[in-house]
């Protein structure tokens, strides 16, 4: 009987060893004489356990981790292959079966419910375990009811803003103008994110088919797929899928058989973080420098071309074929206070369990990084984090109540953001990192603002400052003065909320800014 | 090893013209020109201008806007070394610092043999298993000291 095993190419797994531990799996079994099948899957996102390979038996799958290349012949030799033991094989690296791996078991896996489990480029396994059905109801309920159940389900906007995205669609159905565009927005700059990154590699076609969603409840025929050069294996799964699909007639022309056309093309960025936001990310696409336009016109009247284009982030996109598929209230039904459905929290940097946690909305800060991540990695106490990438705040313990919803973030000065967490010890300089957001704002601004081109270059020296006890109280008036303008007088929110991670380091730690041993023993 | 080839005005033309027909050509056109050349050569420029209809300037602003593309040469071999919030907080400062100690170069660096440019990336969505890198276009994570050095030995 062939073994079947499960080994994932997702980037994050290839980062620490997964094509090795695949080549060894595939060269042991065959030294052995044993049939076995790997299939690449994509990654479950339980990082602190990659390589994690899975073996299927007639019980379902049992996981083992982390797997280096060294411990596959003792792997081997305990009987990974022996599709007869039912709790697998017995080995210090034996996880058991994977759902039952709390971290994956208290997660509602909605919109990552294959991703790690099914060959992503496979389209059989992806109608296999529900793919399209969402696709096919909305073609068969039509446009409008298509726009209503997206505005029921309450989802909102997963790239940062929030914006519920029933009503960005129903604006663009609304509006006159052809070709009408679907654009989906894969630059995930955040630091600590990689929910986009993931889900392609490991669901494309659920990316694919949110897409075309869009595509049919909008009115619109051309889809374009824009993900950062950063992520080469993502650009590869995407375009690998789409072809896929293109060929099984899931894009295209008619597509299910349908009187609707629609067809995607992947464009890839080239390392501007600013690109991430949707006026920039259209000005790349239409070839020109990545600067952010001014509003109105909104994308959905003019974007795209001038033409009327539905802009979306990766997940939102892909929570629509749940929706479409299991109906609004399935979605709606879980969440906390404005913020409906699920999010996909991920936990990164220096956290002991680190990976991708998708819940409903509402869990706190505290249970996520506490008891999901369980604390950092390096053992030491927990001092701060940073929620929402570089533009979000850094929170203390004494905010770990907070419940993961965008109103309690926005009402502590904070934002969710795409639902990245960065933990820190207490090891940080918090000087360095309001020192670093600074950097980061002056190296990626557009430049079309002075508060940002300027003010972020200022804000550096002024930290800098500080640190050195120079006028130290004028010093820290400026800082505050130069982040009220910045708030102010940006025309995005790179320059607007800068002052986000910069001011949440100041008040939350303000020990960290007067020169002193910790600053000394940091130079 | 990443491939380096001559300036070669013909292949430079096919390739805008197998590019050129696309809505928004300039960055498809780009990348691929720095594909096969190792960065954006400065002839390609009016190139690419007479192909999509746009002013020199216009065509040079965009090469400039973008942190990927490059105006010379780069060394043999590529290590791009996140410098973003999770890999610091997992000890990316301290691998950077030694990654560009042992190669003497800064950020956008070449070393002086040629072999190796030092470039800084802001997050390369491996912030789970931080501090991360992409050597030539193979991603490393879970780095520290010891990971760093046979990193860079691996490319010597
Ligand atoms: C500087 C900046 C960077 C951004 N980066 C991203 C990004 O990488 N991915 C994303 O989906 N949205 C990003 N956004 C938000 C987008 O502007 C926009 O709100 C989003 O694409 C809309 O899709 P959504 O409603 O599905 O979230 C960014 C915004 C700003 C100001
Ligand atoms: S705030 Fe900064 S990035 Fe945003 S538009 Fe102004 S200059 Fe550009
Ligand atoms: S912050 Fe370094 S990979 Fe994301």
């Amino acid at each position: 009987m062939t073994a079947t095993l499960y080994v994932p190419r997702d980037a994050g797994a290839l980062a620490v060893g997964a094509e090795r531990v695949a080549q060894a799996l595939a060269a042991g079994a065959a030294a052995r004489g044993i049939a076995a099948r790997i299939v690449r899957t994509g990654s479950r996102g339980l990082y602190w356990l990659e390589p994690m390979v899975e073996i299927a038996t007639p019980a379902g799958r049992i996981a083992y981790g982390p797997v280096a290349e060294d411990d596959v012949p003792g792997l081997l030799d305990a009987g990974l292959l022996d599709v007869g033991l039912l709790e697998g094989a017995p080995h210090r690296l034996r996880l058991g079966p994977p759902e039952a791996i709390p971290f994956l078991a208290r997660q509602t896996r909605l919109v990552f419910a294959r991703c790690g489990i099914v060959d992503p480029l496979s389209l059989d396994d992806y109608r296999a375990n529900g793919g399209l059905q969402g696709l096919a109801r909305a073609i068969a309920i039509g446009p409008q009811a298509t726009v209503e159940t997206i505005v029921e389900s309450g989802l909102r906007g997963r790239g940062g803003a929030g914006f519920p995205t029933g009503i960005k669609w129903r604006t663009v159905a609304a509006a006159a103008g052809a070709p009408k565009y679907v654009v989906c927005n894969a630059d995930e700059g955040d630091s600590g994110t990689f929910a986009d990154r993931m889900l392609l590699e490991g669901d494309p076609f659920v990316v694919i088919e949110g897409m075309a969603i869009a595509g049919v409840a909008a009115g619109a025929t051309r889809g374009y797929l824009y993900i950062r050069s950063e992520y080469p294996h993502a650009v590869a799964a995407a375009q690998a899928a789409i072809d896929a699909a293109r060929g099984a007639g899931v894009l295209g022309a008619g597509i299910l058989g349908s009187s609707h056309d629609f067809d995607i093309a992947v464009r890839v960025g080239a390392g501007a973080y600013v690109c991430g936001e949707e006026t920039a990310l259209l000005e790349s696409l239409e070839g020109r420098r990545g600067q952010v336009r001014a509003k109105p016109p909104l994308p959905a009247h003019a974007g795209l071309f001038g033409k009327p284009t539905v802009i979306n982030n990766v997940v939102s996109l892909a929570s629509a074929p749940f929706i479409l598929a299991n109906g609004a209230a399935a979605f709606r039904d879980c969440g906390y206070g404005r913020s409906r459905g699920t999010m996909p929290i991920q936990l990164a940097g220096n956290v002991r369990r680190g990976g991708l946690f998708e819940a409903a909305f509402g869990m706190t800060l505290g249970e996520l990084v506490d008891d999901v991540g369980g604390g950092t990695a390096s053992g030491r106490p927990v001092r701060a984090v940073q929620v929402g990438g570089p533009l979000g705040a850094y929170f203390p313990r004494a905010l770990f109540d907070t419940p993961f919803d965008y109103e309690a973030f926005a009402a502590r000065d904070g934002l969710i953001g795409h639902g990245g967490v960065v933990v820190f010890d207490d090891s940080v300089d918090m000087a360095q990192q309001a020192r670093f957001a600074m950097e980061f704002c002056a190296i990626e601004s557009c430049g079309k603002c002075t508060p940002c081109r300027i003010g972020a270059t200022r804000g550096v020296e002024v930290v800098d400052r500080i640190v050195a006890g120079t006028a130290r109280e004028a010093n820290l008036a400026l800082l505050e003065e130069l982040c009220t303008t910045m708030k102010l007088g940006s025309l995005c929110a790179l320059g607007g909320l800068t002052p986000y991670p910069v001011m949440s380091a100041l008040t939350h730690f303000p020990e960290d800014f007067r020169s002193g041993p910790r600053l000394a023993a940091a130079e | 090893m990443l491939p380096s080839h001559p300036w070669n005005a013909e292949r430079a033309s096919e390739i805008i013209a197998a590019h050129g027909a696309a809505e928004g050509a300039t960055l498809p056109i780009l990348h691929a020109l720095q594909e096969a050349f190792g960065h954006v050569p400065e002839a390609a420029v009016p190139m690419i201008a007479a192909a999509l209809n746009l002013t020199r300037a216009e065509v040079h602003g965009v090469v400039t806007f973008y942190h990927d593309f490059r105006r010379a040469p780069p060394g043999r071999h590529v290590v791009k070394l996140c410098r973003a919030e999770a890999c610091q907080s997992a000890g990316g400062r301290a691998v950077a610092d030694g990654v560009r100690t042992r190669l003497g170069v800064s950020w956008g660096g070449t070393t002086p043999d040629g072999r190796v440019t030092l470039e800084a990336v802001y997050c390369l969505g491996l912030c789970a298993t931080a501090p991360a890198a992409m050597v030539d276009g193979e991603v490393i994570g879970r780095l520290d000291e010891a990971a760093a050095e046979r990193m860079l030995r691996a490319i010597r």
